[in-house]
Protein backbone atom coordinates (compact mmCIF):
# COMPACT_ATOMS: atom_id res chain seq x y z
CA UNK A 1 0.00 0.00 0.00
CA UNK A 2 1.47 3.47 -1.24
CA UNK A 3 1.80 5.36 1.96
CA UNK A 4 1.15 8.84 0.36
CA UNK A 5 -2.22 7.16 -0.70
CA UNK A 6 -5.29 9.65 0.62
CA UNK A 7 -7.82 6.74 0.44
CA UNK A 8 -7.01 3.44 1.47
CA UNK A 9 -9.78 0.70 1.22
CA UNK A 10 -8.72 -2.20 2.94
CA UNK A 11 -10.16 -5.83 1.67
CA UNK A 12 -13.85 -4.25 1.64
CA UNK A 13 -16.77 -6.65 1.34
CA UNK A 14 -20.57 -6.03 1.32
CA UNK A 15 -23.64 -8.51 2.06
CA UNK A 16 -26.62 -7.00 1.88
CA UNK A 17 -29.19 -7.51 4.40
CA UNK A 18 -31.53 -9.23 1.05
CA UNK A 19 -28.15 -12.19 1.16
CA UNK A 20 -26.64 -10.25 -1.75
CA UNK A 21 -22.91 -9.71 -1.88
CA UNK A 22 -22.68 -6.62 -3.83
CA UNK A 23 -18.29 -6.10 -3.37
CA UNK A 24 -15.78 -8.99 -2.64
CA UNK A 25 -12.29 -8.25 -1.11
CA UNK A 26 -12.04 -5.16 -2.48
CA UNK A 27 -8.55 -3.49 -1.63
CA UNK A 28 -7.05 0.14 -3.38
CA UNK A 29 -5.26 3.41 -2.53
CA UNK A 30 -7.00 6.42 -4.04
CA UNK A 31 -3.72 9.01 -4.55
CA UNK A 32 -4.46 12.88 -3.38
CA UNK A 33 -5.04 15.39 -5.69
CA UNK A 34 -6.15 12.74 -8.49
CA UNK A 35 -9.55 12.18 -10.28
CA UNK A 36 -10.70 8.05 -9.73
CA UNK A 37 -12.51 6.51 -11.55
CA UNK A 38 -14.58 3.53 -10.21
CA UNK A 39 -15.82 2.13 -13.21
CA UNK A 40 -18.13 -1.06 -14.64
CA UNK A 41 -20.78 -3.60 -15.37
CA UNK A 42 -24.22 -2.22 -13.87
CA UNK A 43 -24.72 -3.84 -10.14
CA UNK A 44 -20.58 -4.12 -9.79
CA UNK A 45 -21.29 -2.48 -6.87
CA UNK A 46 -19.38 0.79 -7.63
CA UNK A 47 -21.85 3.11 -5.89
CA UNK A 48 -22.24 0.68 -2.97
CA UNK A 49 -18.35 0.94 -3.12
CA UNK A 50 -18.67 5.13 -3.33
CA UNK A 51 -20.96 5.31 -0.37
CA UNK A 52 -18.81 2.94 1.90
CA UNK A 53 -15.93 5.23 1.48
CA UNK A 54 -18.46 8.33 2.00
CA UNK A 55 -19.08 6.51 5.26
CA UNK A 56 -23.13 6.27 4.33
CA UNK A 57 -23.39 2.71 4.62
CA UNK A 58 -20.83 0.02 6.60
CA UNK A 59 -19.48 -2.33 5.31
CA UNK A 60 -19.53 -5.95 5.99
CA UNK A 61 -16.34 -6.62 6.09
CA UNK A 62 -12.72 -4.47 5.84
CA UNK A 63 -11.95 -1.17 6.69
CA UNK A 64 -11.90 1.88 4.61
CA UNK A 65 -9.19 4.72 6.04
CA UNK A 66 -8.72 8.32 4.90
CA UNK A 67 -6.31 10.29 5.58
CA UNK A 68 -4.78 7.78 8.30
CA UNK A 69 -8.40 7.57 10.10
CA UNK A 70 -10.78 4.50 10.03
CA UNK A 71 -13.96 5.83 8.41
CA UNK A 72 -16.74 5.13 11.16
CA UNK A 73 -19.18 7.59 9.07
CA UNK A 74 -19.37 10.54 7.14
CA UNK A 75 -16.25 13.12 7.43
CA UNK A 76 -15.81 16.64 7.16
CA UNK A 77 -12.95 15.41 4.85
CA UNK A 78 -15.44 14.20 2.16
CA UNK A 79 -18.22 15.75 0.01
CA UNK A 80 -20.84 13.57 -1.61
CA UNK A 81 -22.52 14.75 -5.34
CA UNK A 82 -25.38 12.57 -5.32
CA UNK A 83 -27.02 11.05 -8.95
CA UNK A 84 -30.20 12.10 -8.34
CA UNK A 85 -28.97 16.10 -7.50
CA UNK A 86 -30.92 15.12 -3.79
CA UNK A 87 -31.59 19.28 -3.59
CA UNK A 88 -34.01 20.30 -1.35
CA UNK A 89 -37.03 21.39 -3.53
CA UNK A 90 -38.52 24.23 -1.04
CA UNK A 91 -35.11 25.90 -0.55
CA UNK A 92 -33.57 28.07 -3.30
CA UNK A 93 -30.04 27.88 -4.75
CA UNK A 94 -28.23 29.78 -2.32
CA UNK A 95 -29.62 28.01 0.53
CA UNK A 96 -29.15 24.69 -0.93
CA UNK A 97 -25.54 25.56 -1.52
CA UNK A 98 -25.04 27.10 1.46
CA UNK A 99 -27.12 23.79 3.32
CA UNK A 100 -23.72 22.04 4.07
CA UNK A 101 -22.16 25.10 6.30
CA UNK A 102 -25.92 25.43 7.51
CA UNK A 103 -25.86 21.93 9.05
CA UNK A 104 -22.27 22.63 10.50
CA UNK A 105 -23.72 25.72 12.39
CA UNK A 106 -21.91 28.23 10.15
CA UNK A 107 -23.57 31.72 10.48
CA UNK A 108 -26.15 33.10 7.48
CA UNK A 109 -23.95 35.68 6.31
CA UNK A 110 -20.59 33.67 6.13
CA UNK A 111 -22.66 30.39 4.87
CA UNK A 112 -24.22 32.58 2.20
CA UNK A 113 -20.86 34.77 1.30
CA UNK A 114 -19.35 31.71 0.33
CA UNK A 115 -22.19 30.02 -1.03
CA UNK A 116 -22.33 33.23 -3.66
CA UNK A 117 -18.69 32.92 -4.44
CA UNK A 118 -19.22 28.69 -4.94
CA UNK A 119 -22.47 29.70 -7.81
CA UNK A 120 -20.75 31.75 -9.54
CA UNK A 121 -17.45 29.53 -9.85
CA UNK A 122 -19.89 26.68 -10.80
CA UNK A 123 -21.62 29.39 -13.65
CA UNK A 124 -24.92 30.11 -11.81
CA UNK A 125 -24.13 33.10 -10.98
CA UNK A 126 -27.68 34.97 -11.14
CA UNK A 127 -29.74 31.71 -10.03
CA UNK A 128 -29.24 32.22 -6.44
CA UNK A 129 -32.59 33.02 -6.16
CA UNK A 130 -34.39 30.11 -8.27
CA UNK A 131 -35.82 26.83 -6.63
CA UNK A 132 -34.37 23.72 -7.68
CA UNK A 133 -37.54 22.74 -9.81
CA UNK A 134 -36.92 25.51 -12.22
CA UNK A 135 -33.47 24.52 -13.02
CA UNK A 136 -32.78 22.24 -16.16
CA UNK A 137 -30.76 18.36 -14.88
CA UNK A 138 -27.64 20.22 -15.72
CA UNK A 139 -27.94 23.26 -13.33
CA UNK A 140 -29.36 21.09 -10.86
CA UNK A 141 -25.75 19.14 -10.75
CA UNK A 142 -24.23 22.14 -10.82
CA UNK A 143 -26.11 23.33 -7.54
CA UNK A 144 -24.97 19.65 -6.36
CA UNK A 145 -21.34 20.71 -7.02
CA UNK A 146 -20.99 23.72 -5.78
CA UNK A 147 -22.72 22.26 -2.49
CA UNK A 148 -20.13 20.02 -2.27
CA UNK A 149 -16.94 22.65 -2.88
CA UNK A 150 -18.73 25.32 -0.22
CA UNK A 151 -17.74 22.65 2.39
CA UNK A 152 -14.09 22.81 1.35
CA UNK A 153 -13.60 19.18 1.62
CA UNK A 154 -10.10 17.45 0.25
CA UNK A 155 -12.33 14.53 -0.96
CA UNK A 156 -14.87 15.09 -3.50
CA UNK A 157 -17.47 11.64 -3.81
CA UNK A 158 -19.33 11.73 -7.54
CA UNK A 159 -21.99 9.27 -7.72
CA UNK A 160 -22.82 8.85 -11.55
CA UNK A 161 -23.26 12.91 -11.44
CA UNK A 162 -23.66 12.89 -15.31
CA UNK A 163 -26.20 10.22 -15.90
CA UNK A 164 -29.21 12.30 -15.62
CA UNK A 165 -27.80 15.22 -18.00
CA UNK A 166 -28.20 15.46 -21.51
CA UNK A 167 -24.92 14.79 -23.63
CA UNK A 168 -24.08 18.62 -24.66
CA UNK A 169 -24.44 20.22 -21.30
CA UNK A 170 -22.38 16.68 -19.99
CA UNK A 171 -19.33 17.60 -22.41
CA UNK A 172 -19.20 21.03 -20.96
CA UNK A 173 -19.60 20.30 -17.37
CA UNK A 174 -16.87 17.82 -18.05
CA UNK A 175 -14.60 20.12 -20.02
CA UNK A 176 -15.53 22.58 -16.33
CA UNK A 177 -14.82 20.08 -13.92
CA UNK A 178 -11.57 19.16 -15.23
CA UNK A 179 -10.63 23.09 -15.11
CA UNK A 180 -11.94 23.05 -12.01
CA UNK A 181 -10.12 20.52 -10.25
CA UNK A 182 -6.85 21.51 -11.84
CA UNK A 183 -7.16 24.69 -9.75
CA UNK A 184 -8.27 23.41 -6.81
CA UNK A 185 -5.94 19.78 -5.95
CA UNK A 186 -9.30 18.31 -4.54
CA UNK A 187 -9.20 14.40 -4.66
CA UNK A 188 -12.09 13.10 -6.74
CA UNK A 189 -13.61 9.42 -6.64
CA UNK A 190 -16.13 8.96 -9.24
CA UNK A 191 -18.44 6.57 -10.30
CA UNK A 192 -19.73 6.17 -14.21
CA UNK A 193 -20.79 3.83 -16.40
CA UNK A 194 -19.35 5.67 -19.77
CA UNK A 195 -15.79 4.29 -20.75
CA UNK A 196 -15.39 7.73 -22.56
CA UNK A 197 -15.93 9.70 -19.29
CA UNK A 198 -13.60 7.75 -17.45
CA UNK A 199 -10.74 8.21 -20.05
CA UNK A 200 -11.48 11.71 -20.99
CA UNK A 201 -11.74 12.71 -16.66
CA UNK A 202 -9.62 10.07 -14.77
CA UNK A 203 -5.70 9.89 -13.51
CA UNK A 204 -6.63 6.56 -12.66
CA UNK A 205 -9.18 4.11 -13.33
CA UNK A 206 -10.53 1.49 -11.45
CA UNK A 207 -12.23 -1.57 -13.56
CA UNK A 208 -14.57 -3.42 -11.06
CA UNK A 209 -16.27 -6.99 -11.94
CA UNK A 210 -19.38 -7.97 -12.30
CA UNK A 211 -21.05 -8.78 -8.63
CA UNK A 212 -19.95 -9.77 -6.71
CA UNK A 213 -17.73 -6.23 -7.22
CA UNK A 214 -14.41 -6.66 -7.11
CA UNK A 215 -10.90 -4.86 -8.39
CA UNK A 216 -10.38 -6.35 -11.72
CA UNK A 217 -7.76 -3.90 -13.17
CA UNK A 218 -6.51 -0.45 -12.40
CA UNK A 219 -5.82 1.68 -16.16
CA UNK A 220 -3.55 4.79 -15.24
CA UNK A 221 -4.12 6.37 -18.78
CA UNK A 222 -1.47 8.79 -20.08
CA UNK A 223 -3.49 11.54 -21.34
CA UNK A 224 -1.60 14.85 -21.24
CA UNK A 225 -4.72 17.24 -19.73
CA UNK A 226 -2.98 20.60 -20.54
CA UNK A 227 -3.92 20.65 -23.58
CA UNK A 228 -7.61 21.45 -24.90
CA UNK A 229 -10.67 19.19 -24.34
CA UNK A 230 -10.98 18.22 -28.26
CA UNK A 231 -7.35 17.68 -28.77
CA UNK A 232 -7.39 15.28 -25.65
CA UNK A 233 -10.37 13.78 -27.43
CA UNK A 234 -8.52 12.91 -30.27
CA UNK A 235 -5.57 11.59 -28.16
CA UNK A 236 -3.74 8.27 -29.08
CA UNK A 237 -3.42 7.48 -25.56
CA UNK A 238 -6.95 8.48 -25.43
CA UNK A 239 -8.45 6.50 -27.37
CA UNK A 240 -5.88 3.53 -26.75
CA UNK A 241 -7.30 3.50 -23.17
CA UNK A 242 -11.34 3.39 -23.94
CA UNK A 243 -9.90 0.65 -26.35
CA UNK A 244 -8.44 -1.14 -23.67
CA UNK A 245 -11.40 -0.68 -20.99
CA UNK A 246 -13.86 -1.53 -23.76
CA UNK A 247 -11.92 -4.98 -24.43
CA UNK A 248 -11.87 -5.83 -20.74
CA UNK A 249 -15.60 -5.03 -19.94
CA UNK A 250 -16.93 -6.59 -22.81
CA UNK A 251 -16.37 -9.67 -21.17
CA UNK A 252 -18.75 -8.67 -18.65
CA UNK A 253 -21.63 -7.81 -21.07
CA UNK A 254 -23.57 -10.73 -21.57
CA UNK B 1 -57.61 43.61 -22.45
CA UNK B 2 -57.39 39.74 -22.92
CA UNK B 3 -56.47 39.85 -18.51
CA UNK B 4 -60.10 41.82 -19.05
CA UNK B 5 -61.63 39.02 -20.57
CA UNK B 6 -60.69 36.07 -18.39
CA UNK B 7 -61.42 38.07 -15.26
CA UNK B 8 -64.75 38.45 -16.77
CA UNK B 9 -65.32 34.60 -17.67
CA UNK B 10 -64.35 33.87 -14.12
CA UNK B 11 -67.35 35.76 -13.10
CA UNK B 12 -69.59 35.25 -15.40
CA UNK B 13 -69.52 31.52 -16.29
CA UNK B 14 -70.39 30.67 -12.17
CA UNK B 15 -72.70 33.72 -12.02
CA UNK B 16 -74.64 32.08 -15.11
CA UNK B 17 -74.40 28.72 -13.41
CA UNK B 18 -75.90 29.42 -9.72
CA UNK B 19 -78.38 31.47 -11.72
CA UNK B 20 -79.40 27.92 -13.61
CA UNK B 21 -79.19 26.21 -10.63
CA UNK B 22 -81.41 28.49 -8.59
CA UNK B 23 -83.45 28.76 -11.33
CA UNK B 24 -84.38 25.51 -11.58
CA UNK B 25 -84.64 25.14 -7.58
CA UNK B 26 -87.52 27.76 -7.81
CA UNK B 27 -89.50 26.15 -10.65
CA UNK B 28 -89.34 22.85 -8.91
CA UNK B 29 -90.61 24.25 -5.92
CA UNK B 30 -93.48 25.92 -7.43
CA UNK B 31 -94.49 23.02 -9.42
CA UNK B 32 -94.11 21.41 -6.32
CA UNK B 33 -92.60 18.63 -6.45
CA UNK B 34 -93.52 18.19 -2.19
CA UNK B 35 -94.93 20.04 0.49
CA UNK B 36 -91.73 20.20 1.96
CA UNK B 37 -89.77 20.91 -0.90
CA UNK B 38 -89.93 25.27 -0.65
CA UNK B 39 -89.07 27.33 -3.62
CA UNK B 40 -85.06 28.98 -3.48
CA UNK B 41 -87.00 32.34 -3.02
CA UNK B 42 -88.67 31.28 0.41
CA UNK B 43 -85.44 29.63 1.40
CA UNK B 44 -83.51 32.74 0.76
CA UNK B 45 -86.07 35.03 2.61
CA UNK B 46 -86.37 31.98 5.63
CA UNK B 47 -82.18 32.80 5.58
CA UNK B 48 -82.26 36.08 6.05
CA UNK B 49 -85.09 35.88 8.63
CA UNK B 50 -82.87 33.74 11.05
CA UNK B 51 -79.90 36.44 10.52
CA UNK B 52 -81.69 38.91 11.22
CA UNK B 53 -83.32 37.38 14.53
CA UNK B 54 -80.05 36.36 15.59
CA UNK B 55 -81.37 32.59 15.82
CA UNK B 56 -78.73 31.73 12.82
CA UNK B 57 -75.65 33.66 14.11
CA UNK B 58 -76.54 31.65 17.92
CA UNK B 59 -76.83 28.28 16.46
CA UNK B 60 -73.45 28.63 14.57
CA UNK B 61 -71.71 30.34 18.01
CA UNK B 62 -72.91 26.93 19.33
CA UNK B 63 -72.11 24.34 16.43
CA UNK B 64 -68.60 25.96 16.12
CA UNK B 65 -67.55 25.01 19.33
CA UNK B 66 -67.04 21.21 19.74
CA UNK B 67 -65.73 22.26 15.59
CA UNK B 68 -63.01 24.71 16.90
CA UNK B 69 -61.96 22.54 20.10
CA UNK B 70 -61.85 19.10 18.24
CA UNK B 71 -59.90 20.46 15.49
CA UNK B 72 -57.70 22.16 17.53
CA UNK B 73 -57.02 19.02 19.51
CA UNK B 74 -56.72 16.80 15.75
CA UNK B 75 -54.43 19.57 14.98
CA UNK B 76 -52.08 19.06 17.65
CA UNK B 77 -52.47 15.74 19.27
CA UNK B 78 -53.45 13.89 15.16
CA UNK B 79 -50.08 16.02 13.78
CA UNK B 80 -47.88 14.62 16.53
CA UNK B 81 -49.58 11.05 16.34
CA UNK B 82 -48.62 11.32 12.59
CA UNK B 83 -44.90 12.72 12.99
CA UNK B 84 -44.75 9.94 15.73
CA UNK B 85 -45.60 6.98 13.87
CA UNK B 86 -43.48 8.18 10.76
CA UNK B 87 -40.43 8.80 13.03
CA UNK B 88 -40.99 5.70 14.72
CA UNK B 89 -41.31 2.21 14.39
CA UNK B 90 -42.06 1.46 18.19
CA UNK B 91 -45.38 4.53 18.19
CA UNK B 92 -46.12 2.91 14.33
CA UNK B 93 -46.62 -0.74 15.55
CA UNK B 94 -48.84 0.48 18.49
CA UNK B 95 -50.88 3.33 16.51
CA UNK B 96 -51.24 2.67 13.29
CA UNK B 97 -54.18 -0.09 13.28
CA UNK B 98 -56.27 2.15 15.62
CA UNK B 99 -56.20 4.97 12.71
CA UNK B 100 -56.75 2.77 10.32
CA UNK B 101 -59.86 0.72 11.94
CA UNK B 102 -61.12 4.27 12.91
CA UNK B 103 -60.24 5.57 9.25
CA UNK B 104 -62.51 2.72 8.02
CA UNK B 105 -65.10 2.34 10.27
CA UNK B 106 -68.98 4.18 10.24
CA UNK B 107 -68.19 6.41 12.66
CA UNK B 108 -72.26 7.18 13.34
CA UNK B 109 -72.04 3.51 14.45
CA UNK B 110 -70.46 4.68 17.00
CA UNK B 111 -71.74 7.77 18.10
CA UNK B 112 -74.86 6.28 20.57
CA UNK B 113 -71.51 4.27 22.29
CA UNK B 114 -69.66 7.54 22.99
CA UNK B 115 -73.19 8.88 24.31
CA UNK B 116 -73.23 6.09 26.54
CA UNK B 117 -69.63 6.87 28.33
CA UNK B 118 -69.54 10.23 27.80
CA UNK B 119 -73.33 12.07 28.74
CA UNK B 120 -75.03 14.12 25.99
CA UNK B 121 -72.96 17.39 26.67
CA UNK B 122 -70.15 19.00 24.72
CA UNK B 123 -67.53 16.26 25.25
CA UNK B 124 -69.72 13.64 23.27
CA UNK B 125 -69.56 16.21 20.41
CA UNK B 126 -66.57 17.18 20.40
CA UNK B 127 -65.48 13.92 20.52
CA UNK B 128 -67.83 12.97 17.59
CA UNK B 129 -65.73 15.22 15.38
CA UNK B 130 -62.23 14.12 16.79
CA UNK B 131 -62.82 10.58 15.65
CA UNK B 132 -63.91 11.36 12.44
CA UNK B 133 -61.71 14.32 11.53
CA UNK B 134 -58.08 12.38 13.24
CA UNK B 135 -57.72 9.52 11.24
CA UNK B 136 -57.09 11.62 7.85
CA UNK B 137 -55.01 13.96 10.08
CA UNK B 138 -53.10 11.19 11.44
CA UNK B 139 -52.43 9.67 7.75
CA UNK B 140 -51.57 11.98 6.21
CA UNK B 141 -48.61 13.63 8.47
CA UNK B 142 -47.78 9.78 9.38
CA UNK B 143 -47.81 9.35 5.02
CA UNK B 144 -45.74 12.72 4.63
CA UNK B 145 -42.79 11.98 6.96
CA UNK B 146 -42.97 8.43 5.61
CA UNK B 147 -42.24 9.29 1.84
CA UNK B 148 -39.25 11.59 2.64
CA UNK B 149 -36.78 11.31 -0.75
CA UNK B 150 -34.50 8.61 1.10
CA UNK B 151 -31.62 10.66 -0.94
CA UNK B 152 -32.77 13.55 0.92
CA UNK B 153 -31.91 12.25 4.15
CA UNK B 154 -28.33 10.58 2.84
CA UNK B 155 -27.60 13.90 1.88
CA UNK B 156 -28.74 14.95 5.34
CA UNK B 157 -26.21 12.98 6.78
CA UNK B 158 -23.27 13.15 4.34
CA UNK B 159 -22.99 16.79 5.25
CA UNK B 160 -22.55 15.25 9.03
CA UNK B 161 -26.38 16.55 9.78
CA UNK B 162 -27.50 15.39 13.09
CA UNK B 163 -30.60 13.50 13.63
CA UNK B 164 -32.19 16.24 14.91
CA UNK B 165 -31.11 18.39 12.14
CA UNK B 166 -32.25 15.31 9.36
CA UNK B 167 -36.28 16.30 11.00
CA UNK B 168 -36.33 19.83 11.16
CA UNK B 169 -35.04 20.70 8.28
CA UNK B 170 -35.46 17.59 5.81
CA UNK B 171 -38.40 15.51 7.26
CA UNK B 172 -40.94 18.22 8.60
CA UNK B 173 -40.61 20.29 5.32
CA UNK B 174 -41.25 17.60 3.04
CA UNK B 175 -43.78 16.27 4.79
CA UNK B 176 -45.12 20.35 5.39
CA UNK B 177 -47.78 20.03 2.28
CA UNK B 178 -49.22 16.54 2.84
CA UNK B 179 -49.41 17.37 6.27
CA UNK B 180 -51.50 20.66 5.74
CA UNK B 181 -53.55 18.42 3.03
CA UNK B 182 -54.15 16.34 5.52
CA UNK B 183 -55.75 19.58 7.52
CA UNK B 184 -58.05 20.43 4.97
CA UNK B 185 -58.99 17.19 4.64
CA UNK B 186 -59.98 16.21 8.41
CA UNK B 187 -61.67 19.92 8.55
CA UNK B 188 -64.29 18.46 5.90
CA UNK B 189 -64.63 15.66 8.54
CA UNK B 190 -65.09 17.73 11.27
CA UNK B 191 -67.80 19.73 9.51
CA UNK B 192 -69.65 16.06 8.84
CA UNK B 193 -68.68 15.06 12.56
CA UNK B 194 -70.28 17.94 14.20
CA UNK B 195 -73.69 17.94 12.39
CA UNK B 196 -74.36 14.17 12.86
CA UNK B 197 -73.39 15.22 16.58
CA UNK B 198 -75.97 17.78 16.72
CA UNK B 199 -78.52 15.60 14.80
CA UNK B 200 -77.78 12.30 17.30
CA UNK B 201 -76.85 13.51 20.43
CA UNK B 202 -79.08 15.93 21.06
CA UNK B 203 -80.39 18.54 18.85
CA UNK B 204 -77.98 21.91 19.70
CA UNK B 205 -77.04 24.54 17.26
CA UNK B 206 -77.12 24.24 13.99
CA UNK B 207 -78.37 20.78 14.17
CA UNK B 208 -81.21 22.01 16.34
CA UNK B 209 -82.80 24.54 14.31
CA UNK B 210 -83.21 21.83 11.06
CA UNK B 211 -84.96 19.40 13.34
CA UNK B 212 -86.56 21.83 15.35
CA UNK B 213 -87.93 23.22 11.72
CA UNK B 214 -88.52 20.16 10.59
CA UNK B 215 -90.71 18.77 13.42
CA UNK B 216 -93.00 21.86 12.76
CA UNK B 217 -92.95 21.78 9.09
CA UNK B 218 -91.17 24.93 8.54
CA UNK B 219 -89.52 23.69 5.40
CA UNK B 220 -88.29 27.20 4.60
CA UNK B 221 -86.57 27.62 7.65
CA UNK B 222 -85.01 23.66 7.73
CA UNK B 223 -83.92 24.27 4.03
CA UNK B 224 -82.21 27.76 4.91
CA UNK B 225 -80.53 26.12 7.81
CA UNK B 226 -78.97 22.92 5.53
CA UNK B 227 -78.09 25.44 3.34
CA UNK B 228 -76.49 27.26 5.26
CA UNK B 229 -73.84 24.72 6.66
CA UNK B 230 -73.27 23.13 3.20
CA UNK B 231 -72.18 26.68 1.92
CA UNK B 232 -70.11 27.54 5.18
CA UNK B 233 -68.15 24.09 5.30
CA UNK B 234 -67.84 24.24 1.45
CA UNK B 235 -66.69 28.16 1.58
CA UNK B 236 -64.12 27.22 4.29
CA UNK B 237 -62.48 24.27 2.58
CA UNK B 238 -62.25 26.29 -0.58
CA UNK B 239 -60.36 28.75 1.45
CA UNK B 240 -57.91 26.36 2.98
CA UNK B 241 -57.15 24.82 -0.56
CA UNK B 242 -56.19 27.89 -1.65
CA UNK B 243 -54.52 29.23 1.55
CA UNK B 244 -52.71 25.65 0.73
CA UNK B 245 -51.32 26.31 -2.96
CA UNK B 246 -50.40 29.34 -1.80
CA UNK B 247 -48.04 28.14 1.24
CA UNK B 248 -46.85 25.25 -1.21
CA UNK B 249 -46.67 26.18 -4.73
CA UNK B 250 -46.04 23.10 -7.13
CA UNK B 251 -42.67 24.32 -7.45
CA UNK B 252 -41.35 24.11 -4.44
CA UNK B 253 -43.05 21.05 -3.52
CA UNK B 254 -41.55 17.47 -3.42
CA UNK B 255 -41.19 15.43 -5.59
Amino acid sequence: MPGDAIVEIRGIGKIYETGVEALTNVTLAIPPGKLSTLLGPSGCGKTTLLKIIAGLIPPSAGEVWVKGKKVEGPGQERAFVFQDFALLPWANVLRNVAFGLELRGVPRERRDEIARRQIAEVGLGGFESSYPNQLSGGMKQRVGLARALAVDADIILMDEPFSSVDEQTRRKFQEELLDLLRHRQKTVIFVTHSIEEAAYLSDQIILLSPRPGTVSRIIHPNVERARSPDEIRRDKNYLDTVDEIWQILKHYVA
Amino acid sequence: MERKNLVAIGVVWPLISFAFFFGLWELAGWWPISVAFPPFSKTLLALLAMIADGSLPRAYLSTFQPLVIGMVLCGIAGIGFGIGMGLSRAVEWFTLPIFIILQAAPMAAIIPLITYLYGIGLTSKVLAVVFLAAPVIVMNSYKGIRNTNPSLIQMCRSFLGTKRQEVVKIVLPHAGALIFAGLRLGLAMGFIGVVIAELLITPTGIGDLITYHSSVADYPEMFAAIASIIVIAALTIHGLERLERTLFPPEIRGS
